[in-house]
């Protein structure tokens, strides 16, 4: 009797993790949304980025860690497209964009989210104004783009603002609101070029929450450029899911689970020099990587 | 990089804005809001220091020649010298210049900045065409509106001519205008519009090349806009030479 239910029970289990392989394996999931195939940069004689090769899954976040002037943004302005390759291919969705036109990349565009490093905020424009500036571009109802500016506001909680002018707003602020322009339209693919440089840790922090309520409850697919060790803690060990009362918490992973949506890449160089989880950054024992890592 | 070199690959890079500018006209989206905009901000908005220039610029024309024709006893030609001279050439250069100090610097200045934080990018990423969106909108408005000054500054210059003629030099007003009427023919105002619509062209494209072309964070845009005003200027006079050769040889101004 014993030996039957304990059976039943191994099939129920098995039968869930065959499940959970078929959700984790399903082709939409399998097939990269960002991928890098042996790319190579150079500006003039200087080499930024020497055969460049990864991919980013459905609902990742790669977190590329390397010096100032590593080539990290240069990764971005590439997938972006303001950027053409010397050697090699990058694939959005599958597609390969490396040959792609102007007008072409407009298309590949507007799948992507873009937070840049400062903000890069219009001036002459409103809080309101910026964030509906993609919306405008498309020719969206006015009453639209408004639902849709406030709520993207109030993702990043900065509703308040929404009449300011970026010149009357802390540097934390127009970093948020830059990501509320980033993520009009639920773009799948968004992109962080160092959003948290030169913020205190609450804000800092603040952002990357955000992030990872993306990742986590969005399913959104994102590259985090960074040099902040404190990101890549935050990012790697924390998940945001919803408590039965309806509230986004965070949890951190604990002892017994791994976050496997996270993963770092460190650049050296132009070259790739490490690429895994965090815990397997921690435990390198390549004396540059440590002092990356540990500051010594 | 050698000069020459340097100097042609410029003139290609200005030569492809300006090829990619005229394209874009032909789709859209063609935003024109902002070409109403810009055609305020450069148009009325150097109104005020076109129309001083013209006026003193006519006043002293008549200063400094009224002696002169008077010695020849011709002083009942000294409205003709004055238009002649103003439509001719000094109307279109000094609004020209006016308008390159004004707007060249403020549009390498503002396009500079722009590119310095990343303005432009985030454009780019957000799928707009900085060409269609910035370029486009601030050459159509240079090339509509620097003809619409430049006859301001006529009027006002001859206006300032009249003054001075009557006030200084007491000479009868009628006699001034009729010799500014009898002076200027029909082909003189044409040509003092053509060379407005290609010195907007020149101020233009050199303001947005250099704006769009800032490297090197605050310092580049100094850079920019100094270059703006100093190349914009220096070509809109040589460009006014050939330009007058070629419209005296077309339209036959100032041949007689």
């Amino acid at each position: 009797m014993q030996e039957t239910v304990s059976n039943a029970e191994r099939q129920e289990i098995a039968e869930e993790l065959a499940e959970f392989d078929k959700a984790v394996n399903a082709p939409n999931r399998v097939k990269p949304v960002i991928e890098f195939r042996d790319v190579y940069l150079a500006f003039d004689d200087k080499v930024v980025l020497d055969g460049i090769s990864f991919n980013v899954r459905r609902g990742e976040t790669k977190i590329i860690l390397g010096r100032s002037g590593g080539g990290k943004s240069t990764i971005i302005r590439l997938i972006l497209g303001l950027l053409k390759p010397d050697a090699g291919a990058i694939l959005i969705d599958g597609e390969d964009i490396t040959q792609f036109t102007e007008e072409e990349m407009m298309a590949v565009r507007r799948k992507i989210g873009m937070v840049f490093q400062e903000g890069a905020l219009f001036d002459s424009l409103s809080v309101y104004e910026n964030v509906a500036y993609r919306l405008r571009e498309l020719n969206v109802e006015e009453e639209e783009i408004e639902r849709e500016v406030r709520r993207m506001l109030r993702f990043v909680g900065l509703e308040d603002a929404i009449d300011k002018m970026p010149n009357e707003l802390s540097g934390g602020m127009r970093r948020r609101v830059g990501i509320a322009r980033a993520l009009v339209g639920d773009p799948e693919i968004v992109l962080y070029d160092e959003p948290t440089a030169g913020l205190d840790p609450p804000t800092a922090r603040t952002i990357c929450e955000l992030a990872i309520k993306l990742r986590d409850l969005q399913d959104v697919s994102s590259i985090f450029v960074t040099h902040e060790m404190n990101n890549v803690e935050y990012l790697s060990s924390e998940y945001a899911t919803v408590n039965e009362k309806g509230e986004v918490i965070f949890e951190a992973e604990g002892e017994k689970l791994c976050l496997i949506n996270t993963e770092v890449l460190m650049l050296r160089d132009g070259k790739i020099i490490f690429s895994g989880t965090d815990e397997q950054l921690r435990a390198s024992t390549d004396p540059y990587i440590r002092n990356f890592v540990f500051g010594k | 990089m050698n000069p020459l070199i340097k100097f042609i690959f410029e003139l290609q890079e200005i030569s492809l804005l300006l090829w990619r500018s005229l394209r874009s006209l032909f789709s859209p989206p063609r935003y024109p809001a902002e070409w109403i905009r810009q055609m305020d901000l450069i148009g009325v908005g150097s109104l005020p220091i076109v129309l001083l220039t013209g006026f003193f610029t006519g006043g002293v024309l008549v200063l400094q020649t009224f002696p002169t024709l008077e010695y020849y006893g011709l002083q009942s030609e000294s409205g003709r010298s004055v238009a002649t001279s103003l439509i001719r050439e000094l109307g279109p250069v000094l609004s020209a210049l006016m308008v390159s100090g004004r707007i060249g610097s403020a549009i390498a200045a503002e396009l500079g900045s722009m590119v310095v934080a990343q303005q432009i990018d985030a454009m780019r990423a957000f799928g707009t065409n900085p060409v269609r969106k910035l370029v486009v909108p601030r050459l159509i408005a240079l090339i509509s509106m620097l003809p619409l000054l430049t006859v301001s500054a006529d009027i006002f210059g001859l206006i300032g001519g009249a003054i001075v003629a009557s006030g200084i030099y007491n000479q009868e007003g009628s006699v001034f205008v009729n010799s500014a009427r009898n002076g200027i023919e029909f082909e003189d105002i044409i040509g003092g519009i053509i060379k407005p619509l290609f010195f907007g062209l020149v101020i233009g494209s050199v303001a947005c090349h250099k704006g769009l072309g800032t490297k090197g964070g605050t310092v580049g845009v100094g850079k920019s806009t100094t270059d703006s005003v100093v190349v914009s200027s220096i070509w809109v006079i040589i460009f006014d030479f050939f330009l007058s050769k070629a419209l005296q040889y077309l339209l036959g101004i100032g041949r007689i």
